[in-house]
């Protein structure tokens, strides 16, 4: 028999649990913002930076800058210096995920030995290109496919893939409306 | 006002089937008081419930101290008339101290204990047991709710009486717990196209095994779990009604049921836009985590019919099919296109309190309780999700929690004397 406290994913469950309790008393603390910058290079090439944010009431920074290129492949005539900024959001989504089933695993003391998510975003490009005004923009639906291997039933694996949803920042972002404000400094 | 003030031990608020339970008891250990009801006896199940509506809890289980189901068919489920029916009885049988047509509107701390205002006069009392209810009001999205154009029209389960009170075309339906997914079912038979707004639910079989879903939740002892054997309490105090209807036909009403009969499911509604009602993307994620969770009570209840035996008097254990979920569900509804004509918001109810003059309710509206003793002296609460127990809303739930409120209650009268 497995014991919650024997199974080890990595993840730090109790100090998230301490958090939660801790930050039920304390809304103005639990408020964070989270910044990036983005720098034209040429064309479509461009080049994010992200290493400070807030939060607990206090300004932190990143243990290293992490920097981030975006550009758009041959076929839409660009020079392909990096994957293109929808991509992105697969990339957000993915690891999101992912790190939400390794904290529900250990909170529910089910050792993980690999996890994998495939995902792929259907996307019809000629509303970016304006062709056609009844085409949206973004993605018009997105699959995500997890390959996991642990001490667990199929319907174990299956609830904490549901419950990593649930608690999804990134999931949460692409499938409510968010406000965006776009300004010129 | 002393001068035409009236003394007495405790007040009840609320003539439901709470505040008469604790009527009871209070009678029982001989401890003077009088039960305060702004309408008449179950004033509620008389007012404010549409006129289809039956009880999700079959007939054998509608129990209160002493007084049970006595009638043909055990098996059925209590239209409202019924209900009013059976707790008057109660109340004629335990001869409560009603004081019907008497609105509380303010309640205060004194010295020594409380001060209660009606619009009958005033009342100074020791101990108060608040059985107002928990669904005075129905909780609507302020936000969703006034950007809806003045076209469509808006009703809650306390304004719908039927179908045929709203015009005709389409009806979006928000909220798919026992109140929406009733009313969706109802209001498609009437002909009109249904779209049901889906956020997290809780789903459940209405017949398993051969048995009432909630034979198992009382047989098993799922509903008798106390409030502090709960792993989650908020979580536990603020999960929905389950998917049920309570049918002459005993038929389940998940969402497939509704999808069969034409309903189209959506996601959960987020925000009006331009006029655009925008849904979640998140319908399969909530489905999925509401088929688990049917899935693994199921599976409790098939375990503890194993180890007691009652395996054998059963039917074998039964799965059901996933939830369907439409290929692409839509995202978005235009709200004046004219397919919607009515909303119905059937997302909650939340109790009112707005007459509670003592400082007990917390930031979000809920009464701060310990399983019914309130932070205050003298003050006492019955009738809320998991006040005690699992099935402390329930009519049966009444009796368990009743019965320890006011041994609490007579314990603090002693020690204060």
């Amino acid at each position: 028999m497995t014991t919650i406290d024997s199974i080890d994913n990595g993840v730090n469950v109790q100090a998230l649990l301490d958090a939660r309790e801790t930050l039920k008393g304390a809304p103005e603390a639990a408020r964070f913002t989270w910044r990036s910058t983005t720098r034209w290079e040429n064309g479509v090439h461009t080049t994010s930076t992200v290493k400070d944010y807030f939060g607990l009431g206090a300004e932190h920074s990143h243990k290293t800058e992490s920097s981030f290129t975006a550009d758009h492949p041959e076929v839409f005539a660009a020079e392909d210096h990096g994957i293109t900024p929808i991509e992105y959001l697969l990339v957000g989504l993915g690891s999101c995920l992912t790190a939400g089933v390794a904290s529900v695993a250990q909170n529910r003391g089910i050792q993980l030995r690999s996890v994998e998510a495939t995902l792929e975003g259907a996307h019809d490009i000629r509303g970016i290109l304006g062709a056609d005004s009844d085409v949206r923009n973004g993605y018009d639906g997105i699959k995500v496919t997890f390959s996991i291997d642990a001490d667990a039933s199929r319907e174990d694996i299956e609830a904490l893939v549901a419950q990593s949803q649930k608690r999804s920042a990134v999931f949460d972002a692409l499938t409510n409306p968010t406000d965006v404000t776009v300004e010129v400094a | 006002m002393s001068s035409l003030e009236n003394r007495i031990t405790t007040v009840v608020v609320g003539g439901g089937h709470a505040g008469l339970a604790a009527s009871h008891f209070l009678s029982e250990r001989g401890i003077d008081h009088v039960v305060l009801e702004r309408g008449e006896v179950a004033n509620s199940w008389r007012r404010e419930r549409w006129d289809s509506l039956r009880l999700l809890t079959p007939n054998w289980q509608s129990r209160l101290p002493g007084h049970a189901y006595d009638g043909p068919d055990p098996d059925g489920y209590m239209t409202m008339g019924e209900v009013v029916g059976f707790i008057d009885g109660f109340a004629a049988r335990t001869r409560a101290p009603v004081r019907t047509g008497t609105t509380v509107t303010s309640l205060r701390r004194t010295d020594d204990g409380y001060h209660v205002t009606t619009d009958q006069g005033e009342l100074a009392c020791r101990a108060v047991v608040l059985a107002s209810g928990a669904c005075n009001l129905p909780a609507v999205p302020a936000t969703l709710s006034e950007a809806v154009p003045a076209g469509v029209e808006q009703v809650t389960p306390f304004t719908y009486r039927g179908p045929d009170q709203l015009p005709d075309g389409g009806v979006l339906v928000v909220g798919a717990s026992a109140t929406g997914v009733q009313l969706a079912a109802e209001l498609r038979r009437s002909g009109r196209p249904v779209t049901l707004s889906t956020g997290e639910h809780v789903r459940l079989p209405r017949t398993y095994r051969g048995r009432d879903v909630l034979w198992w939740m009382d047989a098993s002892g799922v509903w008798d779990t106390r409030y502090d054997e709960v792993p989650d309490l908020t979580r536990a105090r603020r999960l929905a009604s389950p998917q049920l209807a309570g049918t002459p036909g005993r038929t389940t009403l998940d969402l497939n049921a509704l999808t069969a009969d034409g309903v189209e499911l959506v996601g959960r509604a987020t925000a009006v836009r331009d006029g655009q009602l925008l849904f979640s993307g998140g319908l399969r994620n909530v489905v999925s985590l509401a088929d688990l969770k049917m899935e693994r009570l199921l599976g409790t209840f098939d375990a503890w019919a194993q180890e007691t035996g009652v395996d054998s008097d059963v039917k074998p254990p039964e799965r059901f099919e996933p939830t369907r979920v439409p290929g692409s569900p839509r995202l978005r509804l235009d709200l004046r296109g004219g397919e919607v004509r009515t909303v119905v918001w059937a997302t909650g109810f939340r109790p009112d309190y707005s007459w509670l003059d003592v400082p007990v309710v917390d930031g979000k509206g809920r009464l701060v309780h310990d399983g019914g003793v309130v932070d205050s002296p003298g003050l006492y609460a019955l009738g809320l999700p998991v006040l005690r127990r699992r099935k402390s809303t329930f009519i049966h739930g009444a009796e368990d929690d009743a019965r320890d409120v006011v041994d609490h209650l007579a314990g603090y009268l002693a020690t204060r004397r």
